[in-house]
């Protein structure tokens, strides 16, 4: 639901670091989003070019990439795929799973001219 | 301008200069380069919910964040909450809403100091708009900062607000799956509230069930049954409150 908000600090963050590299154009931007983020990266896609409008991302490429989620089972420690918070083990059934990956959401790279 | 956040005025205008592009074949291109970054999209948030969360911390204040969908009775349980406890306890209230200052009002009449953040088009409260809201209390006079958010069970998950906890509350006219359906606040609220236990007679809610649930997606979930309107349950969330004030090293 909050998605402008996180693809205005996408936003802002590329701008921040192109401007102090000193740079006029950013080809591209990637970002990392976790599954397990509460954040839809189609409505990230969707709302990009309009906050981008105006700004020095005007035009510049998004690259998502997508981290699919993996929790630990606090019953038998298996390492076990999550795609959601309810997921249970898959070895032993248990849902005292704890999140090892999945829940980011970060800018990771820029290209820059 | 404030210091804290550096936002220009308390009004949250912000000013961004806005370069525009314009593109020029002729133009000499510059090398082209790659910058790696570790920037955590939250990463403000978090700065200024860390910054709320020193400042808290420094009072002694316990702070809880409360959220819920919208009409699961929050304010219900708050207003009868600070009319039960205001001579034993020192509380202040933040009110998250899109429009109007209704529940601040329904608050201020139990004479305890409040202050509505209407959000607009926002659909959470952030670590910036309860930075400022608490600049209208005296923190030092104060054990519990009560904050309200936004009805809404998805987004506000997301936003720290430097609080020492979340209390999830669940009304029974709801559906008992409703954990299973916004897993992430309830994996991130600590105690959960169930709310209106006084209809249960009429409901083909499963109360057990809804427990199950919640603990699946959250197995250290505290729940705490209650109705705000009978009565029932609350003494076992003052309780509750009173431990965490404690906590905070407070003589009750």
């Amino acid at each position: 639901m909050h998605e402008v908000g996180i693809t205005q600090s996408i936003i802002e963050i590329a701008e921040q670091h192109a401007r102090a590299q000193g740079a006029s154009k950013i080809n591209s931007v990637t970002v990392e989003i976790g599954a397990l983020s509460g954040v839809i990266a189609e409505s990230v896609e969707f709302c990009f070019e309009a906050c981008a409008s105006g700004t020095l991302l005007q035009g510049t490429r998004l690259i998502i990439i997508r981290i699919p989620g993996l929790g630990r089972c606090g019953e038998c420690g298996a390492e076990t795929a999550m795609e959601q918070h309810t997921f249970a083990c898959d070895s032993c059934g248990g849902f005292a799973l704890e999140t090892l990956q999945g829940t980011e959401l970060r800018v990771t790279e820029l290209e820059v001219d | 301008m404030c210091i804290d956040c550096g936002c220009p005025t308390p009004d949250h205008s912000h000013h961004h200069d806005h370069k525009h592009d314009h593109h020029h074949e002729h133009e000499t291109q510059p090398a082209t380069k790659t910058l790696k970054l570790e920037e955590n999209l939250l990463a403000k948030n978090d700065r200024l919910a860390e910054r709320n969360r020193a400042l808290f911390e420094a009072r002694g204040l316990l702070v809880l964040n409360l959220v819920s969908s919208p009409g699961s009775g929050k304010t219900s349980i708050l207003e009868r909450t600070l009319a039960d406890l205001k001579n034993e306890l020192s509380f202040a209230v933040l009110e998250g809403d899109q429009q109007t200052a209704n529940d601040a009002d329904r608050i201020a009449a139990t004479g305890v100091p409040v202050h509505q953040i209407n959000t607009g088009a926002g659909c959470h409260l952030d670590a910036h708009m309860v930075g400022h809201g608490v600049e209208h209390f005296d923190l030092a006079a104060t054990d519990i900062l009560m904050i309200e958010n936004v009805g809404n069970l998805v987004c506000p998950a997301a936003f720290d607000l430097g609080e020492d906890l979340k209390v999830a509350v669940l009304s029974v006219t709801e559906g008992e799956d409703k954990p299973l359906k916004y897993p992430q606040m309830f994996r991130a609220a600590e105690l959960m509230l169930i709310n209106k236990i006084d209809l249960l007679p009429y409901l083909r809610f499963d109360l057990e069930k809804c427990k199950a649930f919640a603990r699946q997606v959250n197995p250290q979930i505290r729940i705490i049954e209650l109705s705000c309107h009978s009565g029932a349950g609350m003494e076992q969330w003052y309780d509750w409150l009173r431990q965490g004030v404690k906590a905070k090293g407070k003589e009750l």
